[in-house]
């Protein structure tokens, strides 16, 4: 019971991450259609982020403080850039640009490979994150784990509000909705498609500092998250957040039971069928925006 | 139908750029010449001006060229963008290694690597078919084929497409390399199925049977580019364009496109199968890391950089990227990943039809300029 | 012509997310009429044809000849002699005429045909090519064509495909006046042994060449008849803003 109830916590916190990774995507790609295969190199310069930030803040709580909002403007002006360089003339084609962000993430690896070195590097946790807290019943769960779960929420909530409540919100769900509407009625496209691009990349930084908590981060880190991230975005279903948040945790307690039960090799492939399955029932993810015609 | 007797229905737009009474000068002929030259090129030339290590070289370009056939014909014509081609390479390149490993050992015998990280007393269930080469050979081209079609039709058929489907491929890839590595004891775990010393009786160590081996494949690849520009310019052909197009559009005159897009898709399984299992004997081995999620979308950089929508363009692009990779990546790892991301980016980004579309003539196969205009997207 | 023959539609109803955007429309065209479907933007027009074609899910009942269409897929309703165009002209852009209209006439080909090149042109293709004016055209690539070309092209590719029943959205659109002619003259000719339904707003091109007139409103039959009746009815009258129906082509949104 206890070794189930710590894999599904477990299960629950990779939910987050990958949650706070596929917040972002689900964004550039409802907004967009865009597939932005760099966005796990987003992640990975969150991560470096927060390692270089301890060569110089030492108090590991103090640095992983001032590291989640500098990680969070790294990425997201990486990601800026990226739009503004490549993207921007890349959105007619959607498919060419995950080709071409592909390209972007490989020269991005690369780029850290040189700087960092290839090898592993580890950061330090705060103390206050290394513990436990003792839940009855003998059961417990970890700390840095819940400080994940803890920002996934709070990045989501904090994302809906703004959604729901402030112009910009409004802005990016017009554009999500109707594009070539929002644009004759005088909403600045390309403006929100950078903030857009801004957050969703933001979000992939905070992802990669929450990574840090939970192993050693490396130039490749950002590869396969990225699928799972993705296959979140797919089966969740664009345009809106709430699939996004259901099915992350759904797939990170799914895979953590899955590696419980069987081996961890078995969990993924059992999750890939368990999404190909799902699609039959409905293509167009758990929740979508409904448009009506073809022409 | 019955022919409507002429209406009165003018030609309104007499401006319009008269008909472009384009013969092409005898297709056949121009193919066979085509054929013959490439023949010549790997036949005769290459074998002699190259050593027996370069011409080794050369036969896993040329394996790599022919999942490059397929992504031309899965993407180039029919919009599939399959990140995933590196999973039928492997089942191909498995399905040979696993019969050419049973073959090494000897009958009743098992692989060497099973008795060094298995616990294994006997052979598991699903190697024993693959000690006959009736069953090997025709998996090494069937199994890829029917994982395609199993993938394929479930999720062509629900309108699973553009960049779900190449994430879904992608996924596949993911997965299966997964697999491998986690059952090392049946398959080699990382280190793949390695030391293969024989290929139905002849030993790849000596420089003849090496040879041999490049022949046999070079003539794969000629005949796998017959059948690719058959299908291409059959009426098929010209549907699948119609399909990556405008899919519903095709769907309204009366088609299926789940059926017409499964058919490219499990070609190109098919012929990424063949080429993992002439890999095999080529290079002698086959692992995890050359069938992943990385490798997998290397296959489609060499046919972006070739040009997707053309019969050769993959293929020269293929090997030209495989010699540059070899070329640099020893020497230069770094720069060899800086040139790769750097070609992905310029070449797709500014040049989408390839090396082929700065030939000017356009070899019938249509203007590559449009190739990514933003399709008709339908709400189910 | 029997009704047998014609479209027969029941009770139909379609709905978006609680919207309804068809509200139990019942309508029977028969063999050989010309039938305009008119009303404001929203009318339910457009989902009516997709509809009927498959693209969406609806209730009710839609026969064509013997056949109940509702609840079939897409490419299966067409193989019953079901056809239509869209709103904005889509042909293969990347194919020529003959191309596009050789893919139309091919739907009931065998794998034996389909792996094989295509030699010369196919007489049905060839009658069409005439038939929509673009026999010199044969060779270029769909995507050059003028706006009104390409939608004849559409319309060619019904007749290939050897549609009997053809489901035109707005086909004028945009086209000049001698096109318009063209086209209704191109209508009046297909429709011999076809049933033409045409969603349109040009109302100078519905009192040429409709033959009847069914007008919706809010996803319902407002009015039915010819031309004459429908102009004559007050409902008709009063939904286009108090004004007669005549006040020309109102401009055309899309739907």
């Amino acid at each position: 019971m206890t070794v189930l109830f710590g894999q599904l916590f477990t299960g629950v916190s990779i939910g987050a991450v990958l949650l706070l990774i596929a917040l972002g995507l689900a964004l550039t790609f409802g907004q967009m259609n865009v597939i932005n295969m760099a966005h796990g190199e987003f992640i990975m310069a969150g991560a470096y982020t927060t390692y270089v930030l301890q060569q110089t803040i030492t108090g590991a709580g103090w640095s992983l403080l001032v590291a989640l909002p500098v990680a969070f403007v790294v990425a997201g002006t990486m990601g800026v850039l990226l739009e503004i360089l490549l993207i921007r003339r890349l959105y007619a084609r959607p498919l060419d640009t995950l080709l071409v962000t592909w390209g972007v993430s490989l020269i991005l690896q690369q780029l850290a490979r040189d700087i960092f070195g290839s090898p592993n590097v580890q950061t330090r946790a705060p103390e206050l994150l290394t513990g436990n807290i003792a839940l009855p019943g003998g059961l417990t769960v970890a700390n840095n784990r819940l400080f994940i779960l803890a920002l996934a929420l709070a990045a989501v909530v904090a994302l809906t509000l703004a959604l729901r409540l402030t112009s910009l919100g409004r802005r990016i769900r017009a554009v999500v909705q109707n594009r070539d509407l929002a644009a004759v009625s005088g909403i600045p496209i390309a403006r929100v498609d950078r903030t857009t691009f801004f957050v969703g990349s933001g979000l992939a930084g905070l992802a990669g500092v929450a990574l840090t908590l939970l192993g050693p981060i490396g130039p490749t880190m950002g590869t396969n998250l990225i699928i799972d991230a993705f296959l979140v975005v797919v089966v969740g279903g664009i345009g809106q957040l709430k699939g996004s948040v259901i099915v992350a945790f759904a797939l990170g307690v799914l895979q953590a039971t899955g590696e419980y039960l069987t081996t961890l090799s078995v969990a993924k492939v059992m999750v890939f069928v368990a999404i190909v399955a799902f699609l039959q029932w409905r293509p167009q993810g758990l929740f979508t925006l409904r448009t009506r015609s073809l022409a | 139908m019955t022919a409507v007797a002429g209406p009165p229905v003018t030609d309104l737009a007499p401006d319009a750029s008269p008909p472009p009474t384009v013969r092409r000068p005898r297709p056949r002929l121009r193919a066979a010449a085509g054929f013959a030259l490439g023949a010549a090129l790997l036949f005769a030339v290459a074998p002699l001006v190259l050593s027996d290590f370069r011409l080794s070289l050369l036969a896993k370009y040329l394996c790599l060229a022919m999942v490059a056939v397929g992504i031309g014909i899965a993407w180039g014509r029919g919009g599939l963008l399959t990140l995933g081609q590196g999973v039928f390479f492997g089942l191909g390149g498995y399905a040979m290694a696993m019969h050419l490993k049973l073959a090494d050992a000897g009958p009743g015998q098992m692989p060497d690597f099973m008795q060094l990280y298995g616990q294994l007393d006997e052979l598991p269930l699903w190697w024993r078919p693959f000690a006959s080469p009736w069953f090997a050979l025709p998996a090494t081209v069937l199994l890829p084929m029917a994982v395609a079609f199993g993938l394929g039709s479930l999720v062509f058929r629900r309108r699973v497409r553009g960049a779900y489907f190449a994430i879904l491929s992608q996924a596949l890839a993911a997965a299966m390399v997964i697999l491998l590595v986690g059952q090392q004891g049946t398959t080699g775990g990382t280190n793949g199925l390695t030391d293969i010393q024989g290929f139905f009786g002849y030993d790849l160590d000596d420089p003849v049977n090496q040879r041999t081996v490049y022949f046999l494949i070079a003539a794969v690849l000629l005949a796998l580019l017959a059948l690719a520009r058959q299908l291409v310019q059959s009426r098929y052909g010209e549907l699948l364009v119609a399909v990556r197009d405008c899919e519903e559009r095709v769907r309204f005159l009366g088609y299926d496109p789940a059926t017409v897009k499964l058919v490219a898709y499990v070609t190109a399984a098919g012929m990424a199968g063949l080429a993992g299992a002439l890999f095999v004997p080529a290079v002698g081995i086959i692992s995890p890391a050359l069938i992943g999620i990385v490798p997998s979308i290397e296959f489609v950089i060499g046919v972006a950089v070739g040009g997707r929508a053309t019969l050769l363009g993959p293929v020269l692009g293929a090997v030209a990227v495989a010699w540059a990779r070899t070329a640099l990546s020893e020497r230069f790892p770094g720069t060899w990943t800086y040139l790769q991301g750097g070609l992905f980016v310029l070449v797709v980004a500014f040049l989408p039809g390839g090396l082929a579309s700065l030939l000017a003539r356009r070899n019938g196969l249509g203007p590559l300029a449009r190739l990514g205009r933003r399709r008709t997207e339908v709400a189910g | 012509m029997s009704e047998l023959d014609g479209l027969l539609i029941r009770d139909l109803r379609v709905s978006f997310d609680g919207f309804t955007a068809v509200d139990g429309v019942s309508l029977t065209v028969p063999s050989g009429d010309i039938r305009f479907l008119i009303g404001p933007n929203g009318a339910g027009k457009t989902t009516l044809v997709d509809a009927v074609t498959g693209l969406v899910r609806a209730t009710g009942s839609v026969r064509f000849g013997t056949h109940e269409l509702l609840g079939r897929p897409v490419h299966r309703i067409s193989r019953l002699g079901v056809g239509r165009t869209f709103q904005t002209a889509t042909v293969f852009e990347e194919l020529s005429v003959l191309q596009n209209l050789d893919i139309a006439a091919g739907a009931r080909r065998g794998w034996a045909i389909l792996a094989r090149r295509r030699r010369g042109v196919p007489d049905e293709v060839a009658a069409a090519l005439d038939t929509i004016g673009l026999a010199g055209h044969a060779e270029q690539p769909a995507g050059t064509l003028a706006h009104g070309q390409k939608q004849w092209l559409e319309i060619g590719m019904l007749l290939v495909q050897d549609a009997k029943l053809l489901l035109l959205d707005e086909p004028v659109a945009g086209m000049s006046h001698e096109e318009r002619d063209a086209t209704g003259a191109l209508l009046e000719t297909v429709s011999r042994d076809r049933t033409v339904v045409v969603i349109e707003h040009d109302m100078d091109f519905l009192r040429r060449f409709a033959r009847t007139v069914t007008v919706l409103h809010a996803g319902r039959v407002l009015s039915e008849g010819t031309v004459a009746q429908v102009q004559a009815d007050p409902r008709v009258q009063e939904v286009y803003l108090g004004h007669p129906v005549d006040t020309g082509s109102a401009p055309s949104g899309g739907e």
